[in-house]
C-alpha cells in the first residue's frame, strides 16, 4: 500500500495521459466517422468504395496490429520514402553538376512519437466504428425535413449543418457513448508502443517493487472509475436530448 | 517491401493461427460456461447473489483487457502462497493466464448478452405456453432458449469477433500466436512493414470467416422462424 502511495503523483500523470490520448483520438474518429459516414450516404459511387473499404478492413484488424503497423512499419516507410526522394533530388543535380554534393533536402530520419502514433491509430480504427453509427444516425433523419429544407431552397451544406447535422446526433449519442467506452480500454494498448501511460507506469512499478498485482489493480480501478464517470455522464447527456425530442 | 521473408516463415504463422484458433475457442467455450449462469443470476431476486455477479462484470467489462490479463499474468507471483501451491505449474505458464483472463473477460461480456436476452423476453410466449401445459423444463427447453438464442446471435458474433482481435494481446505475453508470430518474424528480419501486414491479412481472413459463418447461422434461424 504505501509503495501505491509513492507512485500516486506518476500514476496520476499516466492516468491523465490516458485520458488525453482518449480525448484526442475521439475527436479524431469522430471527424473520420462523419467523414465516412457522408461519404457513404453520398451519390459518388468512388466515395462510397472508399468508406466502405476503411471500414470493412479497420474493422477486420485487431487494434494491437494496426498500431504495430503504424507505429513501426509506418515510420520505416515514412523514412525509406524520404530517402529515396532525398536521393532522387541529389541525381537530378548531381546530373547537372558534377560537383554537386550530397544533401537531405527532407530530413533522413523522422521519428513518429508513441503520441502522436496512438492517437492516429486509436483515431483511425474508431473513425470506422464511428462512420457506421453516424450512417445509421444520417439514415434515421426524417425525409420531409431534408425535402422542406431544399424547398427553402437551402443550399446542401447548410441543409446537412442546419437539418441534418443536429438532429442525426440526437441518434448517433448512444452509439458514440458505446465507442467511447470501448475507445477508452483501447487506450491501455498505447503502452505497448512505449507511451508513457498508466499501464506502462505500473509495469515500471512493479518491476521495482515486486507488487504487480498491486499497480496493474490500481490501474483497473482508475480505468473502471474513468468508464464509471463517462457512463454517469452519457445517461444524463441522452436524457438531456431525449427530452428535447418531444 | 520484400514478401518473400513471409513466404520463408509461413510456418511461424500458420503455428500463430493455430494459437489464436484455439486459445480463443477454448476461451469462448469455457466462458460460455461462466457467462449462462451469471447471466441468470444476474436477474435473481436475491441481493446477495445479484451483487457478486454485478461486480464480476463490472470489473470485467469496465477495464481494459489487457490490464487483466497482466494483473493475472505479473501480478500472480506477488503471493507467496500461490507460488508454493500447486497452482503455480499453471500460473507461470503464458498460455495458461490468457486463457484465464480471457475466459472471464468474455464470460462478463457474454453474460451481459445473456442478461439483456432473458430480461426482453416476450411474456406472451411464456404465458402462452403455460396455457398449453408445458412444464417449466419443456418450456425452457421449447420456447426460452430457441427464442433466445435466435435473438443473442448477432451480439455474440460480435463478442467473437471482439474475442479475436482481443487475443492479439497474447502475443506481448510471450505466446506465439499470430501477433507473436509477426513479432518474431520483425526481431530477425527487422521488418515491421512485412511481418504485421502478413498478421493483419491473417486476423482479416479469420475475422471475415467467423462473420460469414455467422450469417449463414443467422439465416438459418430466420427460415425456421
Amino acid at each position: 500500500m504505501q509503495e501505491l502511495l509513492n507512485y500516486q503523483p506518476v500514476l496520476l500523470q499516466g492516468a491523465w495521459l490516458t485520458v488525453q490520448v482518449a480525448l484526442l483520438s475521439l475527436l479524431l474518429a469522430i471527424t473520420l466517422g462523419l467523414l465516412g459516414a457522408l461519404a457513404k450516404t453520398s451519390q459518388s459511387r468512388i466515395l462510397q468504395i472508399i468508406a466502405t473499404l476503411y471500414t470493412t478492413i479497420i474493422r477486420g484488424i485487431p487494434d494491437l496490429i494496426l498500431m504495430l503497423l503504424i507505429f513501426f512499419g509506418g515510420q520505416m516507410l515514412i523514412n525509406s520514402l524520404s530517402y529515396s526522394i532525398n536521393e532522387s533530388i541529389n541525381e537530378y543535380f548531381t546530373s547537372y553538376d558534377i560537383n554537386h554534393e550530397w544533401y537531405s533536402y527532407l530530413p533522413d530520419y523522422i521519428d513518429i512519437s508513441p503520441y502522436f502514433a496512438g492517437i492516429v491509430t486509436i483515431g483511425f480504427i474508431f473513425g470506422a466504428y464511428m462512420a457506421e453509427t453516424f450512417r445509421g444516425a444520417i439514415l434515421s433523419v426524417d425525409k420531409g425535413q431534408i425535402e422542406a429544407a431544399t424547398a427553402y431552397g437551402m443550399s446542401r451544406s447548410k441543409i446537412f449543418i442546419r437539418v441534418t447535422f443536429p438532429q442525426m446526433m440526437r441518434h448517433a449519442l448512444p452509439g458514440i457513448g458505446n465507442n467511447w467506452l470501448v475507445l477508452l480500454k483501447t487506450t491501455a494498448l498505447v503502452s505497448i508502443i512505449g507511451l508513457q501511460d498508466m499501464v506502462k507506469i505500473a509495469g515500471d512499478a512493479s518491476g521495482s517493487t515486486q507488487q504487480p498485482f498491486t499497480f496493474y489493480l490500481a490501474v483497473a480501478f482508475i480505468f473502471l472509475f474513468f468508464t464509471a464517470i463517462s457512463s454517469a455522464l452519457l445517461k444524463r447527456l441522452e436524457a438531456k436530448y431525449s427530452i428535447q425530442a418531444r | 517491401m520484400d514478401f518473400s521473408i513471409i513466404i520463408n516463415e509461413y510456418q511461424f504463422y500458420l503455428d500463430g493461427l493455430w494459437t489464436t484458433t484455439w486459445l480463443v475457442t477454448l476461451s469462448l467455450l469455457l466462458g460460455l460456461c461462466i457467462a449462462i449462469p451469471a447471466g441468470i443470476l444476474r436477474c435473481s431476486e436475491n441481493k446477495f447473489i445479484r451483487f457478486p455477479i454485478w461486480a464480476f462484470m463490472y470489473f470485467f467489462r469496465g477495464s481494459p483487457l489487457l490490464v487483466q490479463l497482466f494483473i493475472i499474468y505479473y501480478g500472480a507471483a506477488q503471493f507467496e502462497w500461490l507460488r508454493e501451491s500447486w497452482l503455480w505449474e499453471y500460473f507461470q505458464e503464458a498460455w495458461f493466464c490468457a486463457l484465464l483472463a480471457f475466459t472471464l473477460n468474455t464470460g462478463a461480456y457474454t453474460a451481459e448478452i445473456v442478461r439483456g436476452v432473458i430480461s426482453t423476453m416476450p411474456k406472451g410466449e411464456l404465458e402462452a405456453a403455460k396455457a398449453y401445459g408445458m412444464s417449466q423444463w419443456q418450456t425452457l427447453r421449447r420456447i426460452t432458449l430457441p427464442n433466445s438464442l435466435r435473438r443473442a446471435l448477432p451480439a455474440y458474433s460480435n463478442e467473437v469477433i471482439f474475442m479475436i482481435h482481443g487475443s492479439a494481446i497474447a502475443g506481448i505475453v510471450t505466446i506465439v500466436d499470430i501477433t507473436g508470430a509477426a513479432r518474431v518474424v520483425n526481431a530477425r528480419y527487422y521488418a515491421p512493414f512485412e511481418a504485421y501486414l502478413a498478421a493483419a491479412g491473417l486476423y482479416m481472413c479469420l475475422t471475415f470467416s467467423v462473420i460469414f459463418a455467422f450469417k449463414q447461422w443467422e439465416k438459418r434461424y430466420c427460415v425456421e422462424q
